[in-house]
């Protein structure tokens, strides 16, 4: 594996994922503020001198990603005595990975575990004892984050990325045989006009497998969630508590929102896009008013069911017939109303005992909602939250590769230049599943193609 | 007593010799038979995919092998010529009776350089130090340097059928105890396999069933010095054919009479060039395989048949020929052979070439594990500058993976090993779209002139080539075209998009689809530059974001190999490594973080670890 963690500009997460209400994503390398300027609109970031903080908004392809602070340090005198950008954004998920998926696609690449401190003390910044003593701590953690990174990404998505990569592998061994063997005649004479339509499956399929990875899906597109109860259990209340929460933020994000979408919510980081909350918003009771079938479409819709009871009554038809309904979906039995008494009668199931009126309950049912969407391995420890999204970088960059080699393919370069990228992709795959190098290209060359004097 | 003495007439032998004798040492060259001097016991080509980089490399760096091949083409043809620039190759045949003679009157021309005939069986060894060789006949002549260039002669053992006759290529006395030694001297050795096509007298050929393929008609050579070439219509064509289910199924029915399935082979064959017995097997349902009918010789009535390498006894040979379309009553003038030979581990070198085991001895060419005339050409050429340098008492000359395909070639070696006769392919080479053929002399040429391989007047003529790319490109800059009707449908015709305003015409020629003639052609001019000039600057301003981002990749590499790494650096004080690392580490001695972070099986952190004790150990000398 080629060492190239040492001298790009590269970007991580410097705070813990999902639960703080402002997230700092550093950027370290001589291109860090050239980098974060493209994105920054607000002071000219190349103008402002060291050490200070600028005020702006970053926005990738028109879009605004978030509102930030933006302080810059200028090499020698920055924690990795390299150009460093951090960058205050608003808390969560979402808006975390969006401003480090544009820069990875300006060409930042994803920090290794550690890779910051590394810097720091390869460029003198700290001295050999704390920088050898991270190192021990990283590489202790070596082999478990080798088996994280085989838990992070389930057996399905796994597997996924191995087609994924003899996919490619095969696209780039078919070009090369072309090139390596030019009179070779068995072989299919590889155009722009082959490249481009296998380049495009192979960019679906990566697509699939981030919305098949769970986090990444939490991350990118939030939960699908719907709110039901029977009349009068407090489900406006509830939503109207969600909303009015600090930390909850309602965004409106183009091109995502669908038309069963109505609106969305944010919870300690995660997003949870309401399904319908047109009925709950003007009716306390979705069952009655838009009748049955309409819920079921609902449901049906929805990752994510908040069944509120009402924790002061004994469970009534409707309350039952509603438990029934959402008996196989992934769903959080909230009791409202805890504030009133405890007289609701079920069995074998977890309620989440919360109180809209005085705001009790609330933390509960976001670590319920942690629980059943965010791997538990990855809450709580930043090591491991950084292997997993290092994975999601990974394919990401090799998306971004994909996607200039289309772009290449699709101005007729010729299918030498375009193949630079279709490696790279398959680089940045292999440094997901440890599998990549010149030798198994060559392998796979001499095995598919017969070849000889 | 000379300076150097290099073992065997090769191709790595006799560009090795040149190279020493040329920078001021007296050179000793000492070969089994003076007139098998540079002979192409294989196919009679020069070049190909990445094989004819190596060429203009060596040609660039003041080597012989270019100007050779030049001189003696019987065809030259560019591959890969639409498939993008940093990908095509130049490949000649040559004629194998003449490019001989014309390397061998190189070296019979050179000063500082001897050739003598005889067999070396013995090396003269003082305190892990080569004194120089000791003759079969007792014989003992002592040197400074030794260069050790055996090719596939070591124990060499060529295999027919169920035969097994000790001899080397072309029915040549083999190397005998050679090999032996080098063991007793701790330098371990294992055994390779290559194999060569029958050869069938032209005249038996009915060509009339086979299909032409012809060289190009135009001005190629590798040379960046000669100008030779061979006019189209007095090239000699290729033909191509290929093999049918009849030949397949004598194939099937024999082999087990094939020494490489009899169990006689042990010798691991390269990959790259399997037999035809090797094909059927592994690729069990193909149809056919094409066969090139390619000329050798304008002097000898013989034509090699590319792509029938076999160890089948000659009976079969005789029926697998007469199988295939137009061969049907062709005369074998000499059969397919498999043969097999000692090589050493390249990782018992330095990157230099320069033995780990033994100083001042050195190895190139196939012996290194290597396949291929210009493979072998390169290591020699390296070898011997090396050995030069180390005897001036100058810095060693290594070239980067991203500066020469030869650098790639010796990294590849030095630094990972062989198992199978290595062969240079394009895909092994990840700055390829730098390390064109069309820029070797401006990558290497400077380097050539500053070891002094590369004449004053020739470093000239480059530097003027230099000066005008230079100008033209600042010129196009300037030249400007206007959005006119006419202008707009020339580009249309061109398929290229309109003009909305006025444009450079440097930034035109950014369009993949124009090329330099058609830029200029808009402002009514004709091509006055040599084709060499206009394509480099066609090349360079057209897929200039390619380039620069391989060269922003390169950088990185650069900044690890500056960071060296002692050679005798004691791998058991880094604690914090894995086994296998430690291991390896201490086995290969790489020079540089580079190099160390290539070898498999060390991963990032035991590099990351490595940098860390580097750093503590250059701040503790330096206090």
């Amino acid at each position: 594996m080629v060492m190239k963690m040492i001298f790009d500009t590269i970007v991580g997460i410097a705070t813990l994922r999902g639960i703080s209400a402002l997230n700092v994503i550093r950027v370290s390398g001589s291109d860090a503020i050239q980098l974060v300027n493209r994105l920054f609109v607000g002071k000219d970031l190349d103008q402002q001198p060291s050490h200070t903080v600028s005020y702006g908004h970053l926005i990738d392809d028109g879009v605004i990603i978030d509102e930030v602070l933006v302080s810059i340090f200028r090499e020698p005198k920055s924690f990795t005595a390299e150009n460093v950008v951090e960058i205050s954004t608003h808390g969560g998920y979402l808006i975390a990975e969006k401003v480090i998926e544009a820069l990875i696609k300006l060409g930042c690449r994803m920090a290794e575990p550690g890779e910051f401190t590394k810097r720091a003390y390869l460029n003198g910044r700290i001295d050999l004892t704390q920088a050898e003593s991270i190192m021990d701590m990283v590489n202790a953690k070596t082999m478990t984050q080798l088996q994280i990174a085989n838990q992070g990404l389930n057996g399905q998505v796994k597997e996924l990325i191995n087609d994924l990569q003899s996919d490619l592998l095969s696209l780039i061994a078919k070009i090369e045989v072309n090139i390596d063997y030019p009179e070779y005649d068995d072989a299919v004479v590889m155009t722009n006009e082959i490249i481009i339509p296998e380049t495009k499956t192979i960019i679906d399929k990566i697509n699939q497998i981030l919305i098949k990875s769970d986090t990444g899906k939490v991350i990118r597109e939030g939960i699908k969630t719907v709110i039901v109860g029977r009349p009068n259990v407090g489900k406006s209340s509830l939503l109207n508590t969600l909303l009015r929460e600090d930390k909850a933020i309602v965004t409106e994000i183009s091109g995502t929102t669908r038309d069963l979408i109505e609106g969305e919510l944010n919870l300690g980081g995660i997003l949870l896009k309401l399904i319908d909350t047109a009925g709950i918003r003007t009716t306390d009771d979705i069952v009655e008013k838009i009748g049955i079938d309409r819920a079921k479409k609902a449901l049906s819709e929805s990752d994510l069911v908040l069944l509120v009871l009402d924790q002061s009554q004994k469970l009534t038809d409707a309350d039952k017939e509603l438990i029934e309904l959402t008996s196989d979906k992934t769903r959080i039995i909230v009791g409202n109303k805890t504030d009133l008494g405890s007289l609701v009668d079920i069995q074998n199931e977890n309620i989440i005992k919360v109180s809209a009126k005085n705001k009790t309950g609330i933390d509960l049912l976001e670590n319920e909602v942690k629980r059943l969407f965010v791997d538990e391995v990855l809450i709580g420890n930043n090591e491991t939250m950084l292997s997993n999204a290092r994975h999601i970088g990974k394919l990401k960059e090799a998306n971004q590769n994909l996607k200039d080699a289309l772009s290449s393919a699709q101005i007729n370069y010729p299918v030498d230049m375009v193949e630079i990228d279709l490696r790279k992709a398959w680089e940045s795959l292999g440094e997901i599943t440890g599998e990549s190098g010149t030798e198994i290209l060559i392998s796979t060359l001499f095995s598919k193609f017969c070849l000889g004097k | 007593m000379y300076d150097a003495i290099i073992i065997g007439g090769g191709h790595a032998g006799s560009e090795a010799s040149l190279a020493v004798a040329r920078l001021g040492h007296e050179t000793l060259l000492i070969t089994g038979n003076i007139n098998m001097i540079a002979t192409m016991p294989c196919n009679p080509s020069i070049g190909g995919p990445a094989k004819g980089t190596l060429v203009r490399e060596i040609d660039a760096l003041g080597g012989e092998m270019g100007k050779v091949a030049d001189k003696t083409s019987l065809q030259m043809k560019m591959l890969n010529h639409s498939k993008g620039p940093a990908v095509r190759a130049l490949r000649a045949q040559s004629d194998k009776v003449l490019y001989p003679k014309e390397m061998q009157k190189s070296l019979f021309a050179q000063e500082n350089l001897t050739v003598k005939e005889a067999y070396v069986k013995r090396l003269l060894v003082e305190n892990n130090t080569v004194k120089g060789v000791i003759l079969e006949s007792g014989e003992i002549i002592e040197a400074n340097t030794v260069i050790l260039t055996a090719g596939t002669y070591m124990e060499a053992c060529v295999l027919v059928g169920s035969t097994s006759t000790p001899e080397g290529p072309d029915k040549q006395k083999p190397s005998y105890g050679l090999s032996e030694h080098l063991r007793e001297l701790g330098i371990e050795t294992f055994r390779l396999k290559t194999g060569t096509p029958p050869r069938i007298k032209r005249d038996s050929i009915d060509f009339s069933k086979m299909e032409l393929s012809p060289g190009d008609n135009f001005k190629y050579h590798f040379s960046y010095d000669d100008s030779v070439f061979v006019p189209l219509e007095k090239e000699w064509p290729c033909y191509l054919i290929h093999t049918s289910e009849f030949t397949h199924s004598i194939i099937k029915s024999n082999l087990r009479k094939s020494a490489m399935y009899s169990g006689l082979v042990k010798g691991l064959g390269p990959r790259y060039c399997p037999s035809i017995e090797d094909k059927l097997v592994r690729f069990a349902d193909k149809e056919r395989h094409q066969l090139f009918i390619e000329p050798e010789s304008q002097f000898i009535d013989e034509v090699y048949l590319q792509g029938f390498s076999t160890s089948m006894p000659h009976d079969i040979q005789e029926e697998m020929v007469h199988s295939l379309p137009g061969l049907e009553n062709a005369v074998i003038a000499k059969y397919a052979y498999a043969i097999e030979y000692d090589a050493i581990h390249p990782t018992d070198l330095w990157p230099t070439l320069e033995s780990k085991i033994i100083n001042n001895l050195y190895f190139a060419g196939q012996v290194n594990g290597t396949s291929g005339y210009e493979e072998a050409a390169c290591q020699g050429l390296m070898a011997g500058i090396n050995a030069a340098l180390k005897m001036q008492g100058k810095e060693p000359f290594i070239l980067r993976r991203d500066e020469a395909y030869i650098g790639v070639l010796i990294d590849d070696l030095v630094t990972k090993g062989v198992l199978d006769p290595y062969r240079m392919l394009t895909s092994r080479a990840e700055f390829r779209l730098l390390l064109r053929h069309d820029n070797a002399d401006i990558r290497l040429t400077e380097k050539g002139h500053r070891i002094g391989l590369i004449s004053d007047e020739r470093y000239q003529k480059f530097l003027d080539k230099l000066s005008l790319i230079k100008a033209e490109t600042a010129r196009l800059k300037t030249v400007t075209v206007n959005p006119t009707a006419v202008i707009n449908q020339q580009l249309k015709a061109a398929n290229s998009g309109e003009l909305k305003e006025k444009i450079s015409l440097l930034d035109l020629l950014k369009r993949p689809e124009l090329s330099y003639d058609f830029v200029i052609s808009l402002i009514d001019e004709k091509r006055t530059l040599p084709l060499e000039i206009t394509e480099q600057i066609e090349i360079e301003v057209t897929y200039e974001g390619y380039i620069k981002k391989a060269i922003k990749e390169a950088e990185k590499l650069i900044k690890e190999e500056r960071i060296q790494i002692p050679a005798d650096f004691d791998y058991s004080k880094l604690h914090n490594i894995a086994l296998e690392a430690r291991v390896k580490l201490s086995k290969i001695k790489p020079l540089t973080v580079g190099q160390a972070s290539r070898i498999s099986g060390v991963n990032p952190a035991d590099i990351t670890s490595l940098i860390l004790h580097l750093k503590e150990h250059s701040s503790n000398t330096s206090k």
